[in-house]
């Protein structure tokens, strides 16, 4: 694994350059932009035009994600995003950062066209990245699963846990999220925090969850949860939290919050507060997005009923649980985890295939989203008081 | 060849790796039960005699509580246990 040495230091496993719309207003403009170009130049967003601190942390941890190497930010003008103090914080990171607004620049066309040129510099300068060598130890990897079914349980999600054992023994960061889908494995997390305090933000972000999804009335189970075999939401979790493998849980952290030291970590994705925008997370891209902002090279998502979805910045690998989904969509799939129902294969056997796609991965082979052309993005408001300590 | 699995010894359902019809016999690790339904890959089939508010129990853990009797063989899913949490969406 050769990784592209940044200048605040992290070290990326892809080179992009990502043009940034800072309200939906320039979102057409920032595709055009990124789709005049091959896939390293991706473009994603912020929607919204009232002012959010979380946008804002989101929007500036994926600018100056380790697979980043420069950022075209394409402003309408008189959004309320900060993109001055956003364009500060990127060139401070040492990427090269241009901002274009089209309210200056003469409309849609001057813009796209402007912006291209920008583009084609950035492109040239990046890449003249300096690379070095990479281990299991330099990687962060997060872990997210979406269209659970009654085979998850037993097959990837398991085998995604061995295979973060085998990172964490290697000093890699790991990270499993989504405490709405892990209600009901309350006790048995706490029993494996690091220390008293990881115990009592465990209690606290999972206390938090149960309330804010009482109070939505509906807890974070589809109808394809039930149609692929699942029941109830305490099941669900259990198969989910099997992701998380048998580490010890050396601390709980909200989005943007990038762990400086190696180890497992939870991640609180419950707004704090009253519900104010609907649920936690909408679909499972949020949630993907929330461990890129949060540091993640590679993350790892298990599917049963079988979802087709990449991301942009860095590449999802796909473990497809269920032996019948993985026959009916192997062109999407990277591992087929559902070898374990119809071949015998082992949990360890499917961690192998694992730690073997995250190495091809991080050497650069494109995972079969990447090939797709998949760059899924989406990004909403909510609400965390990151006053408040949590991150260790 | 073994079409169920039981996760934990304190178990009472079983998860199908296989589709299995009405009346087919189901081996699991301990023991075998005769399926009273169709029940497709990665659902549940009960392997005791469960009453109404008992716990079902499946990874050694409560998945939530009956909500009907159910006997040996029955397909244990959204019209015998309920969460014992928050509620899901089904249509």
């Amino acid at each position: 694994m050769q990784g592209y040495v940044r200048q605040d230091g992290k070290l990326g496993i892809r080179n992009t350059v990502q043009v940034v719309f800072l309200v939906e207003c320039a979102h057409h403009v920032a595709k055009r932009i990124a789709e005049s170009f091959t896939a390293d130049v991706q473009y994603f967003g912020f929607p919204g035009c009232y002012p959010s601190d979380y946008g804002h942390r989101l929007v500036r941890n994926l600018c100056t994600h380790a697979n980043v190497g420069a950022v075209l930010l394409v402003s309408l003008g008189c959004e309320n995003f900060d993109r001055n103090r956003l364009h500060q914080e990127i060139r401070q990171s040492g990427r090269p950062c241009e901002t274009l607004v089209i309210q200056e620049t003469g409309g849609t066309a001057p813009s796209i066209a402007e912006g291209c040129r920008r583009v084609r510099e950035m492109l040239a300068t990046i890449a003249a990245t300096p690379r070095r060598a990479m281990t299991f130890g330099d990687l962060i990897i997060g872990t997210v699963c979406g269209g659970s079914d009654g085979t998850s349980g037993i097959t990837g999600n398991p085998a995604v846990g061995r295979a973060f054992d085998r990172l964490l023994a290697d000093n890699a960061i790991c990270m499993f999220e989504e405490s709405g889908e892990l209600i009901g494995c309350e006790p048995h997390m706490m029993a494996r925090a690091a220390d008293e305090s990881v115990r009592r933000d465990i209690d606290a972000a999972m206390s938090k969850a149960r309330d804010y999804y009482s109070t939505m009335g509906l807890g974070s189970f589809s109808n394809g949860n039930a149609v692929g075999g699942l029941t109830t939401l305490e099941e669900k979790s259990l198969g989910a939290y099997a992701k998380s493998g048998d580490g010890k849980i050396s601390g709980v952290i909200r989005p943007t919050e990038i762990p400086t030291k190696p180890g497992l970590y939870l991640m609180d994705v419950v707004p704090d507060g009253e519900p104010r925008f609907g649920y936690p997370n909408i679909c499972d891209t949020s949630e993907i997005v929330e461990l890129i902002a949060t540091g993640c090279h590679i993350v790892l998502f298990t599917t049963g009923r079988g979802s087709v979805i990449g991301s942009v910045i860095a590449p999802v690998i796909k473990v497809c649980n269920n032996p019948q989904t993985y026959a009916r969509l192997s062109d999407d799939m990277d591992i087929n985890a559902g070898r374990i129902i119809s071949e015998g294969a082992t949990l360890d056997d499917v961690a192998d295939d694992i730690l073997r796609a995250i190495e091809n991965t991080a050497s650069g082979m494109p995972t079969k989203a990447e090939k797709l052309g998949h760059v899924e993005f989406v990004l909403t408001y909510k609400d965390f008081d990151y006053g408040k300590a949590c991150c260790r | 060849m073994k079409r169920g699995l039981r996760l934990h010894r304190q178990d009472n359902c079983i998860v199908m790796l296989d589709d299995v019809r009405r009346g087919e016999a189901v081996a699991y690790d301990g023991g075998s039960v005769i399926a009273n339904a169709d029940v497709d890959l990665g659902h549940k089939l009960s392997i005791e005699a469960i009453a109404i508010g008992e716990k079902i129990r499946k990874y050694g853990a409560s998945i939530g509580s009956a909500t009907a009797a159910i006997a040996p063989g029955d397909h244990i899913h959204t019209h015998n246990l309920k969460s014992d949490y928050i509620v899901g969406f089904h249509h």
